[in-house]
């Protein structure tokens, strides 16, 4: 099944240039890719990502904003309890921050200077060790629904 | 309605996407999870039309109208799959993000995947997994359509066909196929040169096919006529057995069609087949006698030429 991707434009970041190319690429390395537009708070980002069950997130920040966006959405999945969807961060963000993001939870961060090819790279290597196994999980939540009705 | 009924559809609806869980298992874990009641009934309006005709502004400005009702939405919206590389871009929300964090409302992309039919293989049982979540109304949107993807009749109670103005000689992009599955009209982008001329037109066409369609004209951007276009849905919203009956017919019509083929391909890959085609190729048979043959195989009336 195709990896699904939300590509996510928070903040006040002026044009997505950048990120309606990363989707063309993601969409030609064969994923479905939903794009939300420009100006996206941390709630419309975490609500979306619930909606389209996607199995990653990519935040691209240009603004500097990182430090507030970042804490605010893994806040939120954690308060929604999603805890399998991958978190991955992109664009203008310095060397000192990148521990702290992986710190709460953003797997990966890709700086300014990555290619399209290492994105791809990342998300599908990234999906395949850390991402859900929808498979198992479906058939595990309808096992603990049987065992609820069973009680 | 909670943000975990949000969760939980998202994840029935990839299940069933994705070929994990059958439609009748996710409805149960939908159930057994405590959502919706067994014997709600939500409306299911279909949104179909050429593309770049407005038709995501147009969902944003009903999930609006309805949500100022009271009433909540679900959104099915589906973009086209890249038949190469099978990836998509699934852009819709964009026009309706203003929704995003209203609880009432919930908005999920679709890649057509393997349908052309201008759905998605699993947009019916998603509408059915919404349905069951406890939505009141459910808007499908297509992809932009031409003539001939017509799936949604097979899925919506009521089908709004969306157009604008000058797009070739007045109803060329919905001449045929759209122009029977509307129960409403809409010429969106009224504010452009010509969209009067396509409204006429199109009441021209309806009153020559001697059904009661509505043909109305709206500007999605800015809302104008959209709270006409909602009372015309309101007012239609009770028709559900003529829908029925279309939807049961498309439908089928398509299975039948594909039981069809499915048979078809079947035959050619018979022994029997084999031998026909190498008789074609040994040039011992013309193509016309090939075709008789391969009919007979396949059990069906020959055809004369």
């Amino acid at each position: 099944m195709p990896i699904k991707v939300l590509v996510a434009k928070p903040g006040l970041d002026g044009h997505d240039r950048g990120a309606k190319v990363l989707a063309r690429s993601l969409r030609d390395a064969g994923m479905e890719v939903v794009y939300t537009g420009l100006h996206q708070t941390p709630e419309m980002i975490v609500n979306a990502a619930i909606q389209e069950d996607v199995d990653v997130v990519g935040v691209s920040i240009l603004s500097g904003a990182h430090m507030t966006v970042f804490p605010k959405i893994m806040d939120l999945l954690k308060e929604r309890e999603v805890n399998d969807i991958v978190v991955l961060g992109g664009g203008v963000i310095q060397e000192d921050d990148i521990p702290k993001l992986k710190a709460i939870g953003v797997r990966e961060v890709f700086n300014a200077e990555a290619s399209t090819q290492q994105l791809i790279d990342g998300i599908e290597r990234i999906v395949a060790e850390y991402g859900r196994d929808r498979a198992r999980r479906a058939s595990a939540s309808s096992a603990q629904v049987e065992a609820a009705g069973a009680r | 309605m909670t943000h975990r009924v949000h969760r939980d559809l998202a994840r029935a609806i990839s299940g069933v996407e994705n070929g994990i869980v059958e439609l009748p298992a996710a409805l149960a874990t939908l159930r057994a999870q405590g959502h919706g009641a067994a014997d709600h009934r939500a409306s299911i309006v279909g949104v179909t039309g050429p593309p770049g005709a407005g038709k995501s502004t147009l969902v944003d400005r009903l999930i609006e109208g309805f949500r100022a009702e009271g009433e909540s939405v679900a959104v099915i919206a589906v973009d086209p799959s890249s038949p190469f590389t099978r990836g998509a871009v699934l852009g819709d929300r964009v026009r309706m993000q203003r929704h995003a964090s209203d609880a009432e409302v919930y908005i999920r992309s679709m890649a057509s995947r393997t349908s052309g039919g201008g759905l998605a293989p699993a947009t019916r049982d998603a509408v059915r997994l919404a349905e069951a979540a406890g939505f009141d109304v459910i808007i499908v949107e297509t992809v932009g359509v031409g003539q001939v993807e017509l799936e949604v009749v097979a899925v919506a109670d009521l089908i709004v066909v969306v157009t604008v103005p000058a797009l070739g000689d007045g109803v060329q992009a919905i001449k045929a196929g759209l122009t029977e599955i509307a129960d409403i009209f809409v010429v969106n982008m009224a504010d452009r040169p010509g969209a009067n001329r396509t409204a006429i037109d199109l009441k021209h066409m309806v009153r020559e096919s001697h059904h009661e369609i509505p043909v109305l004209q709206t500007i999605a951007q800015d809302g104008s006529g959209v709270s006409e276009l909602l009372s015309a849905i309101v007012a239609k919203r009770g028709d559900d057995d003529t829908n029925a009956v279309r939807a049961v017919r498309f439908e089928v019509v398509r299975k039948a069609r594909d039981a069809a083929v499915a048979a078809a391909l079947a035959a050619l890959d018979s022994p029997d087949a084999a031998a026909v085609l190498q008789r074609l190729r040994d040039h011992d048979i013309t193509r016309n006698d090939a075709i008789d043959a391969l009919m007979r195989i396949l059990g069906g009336p020959v055809h004369a030429h």
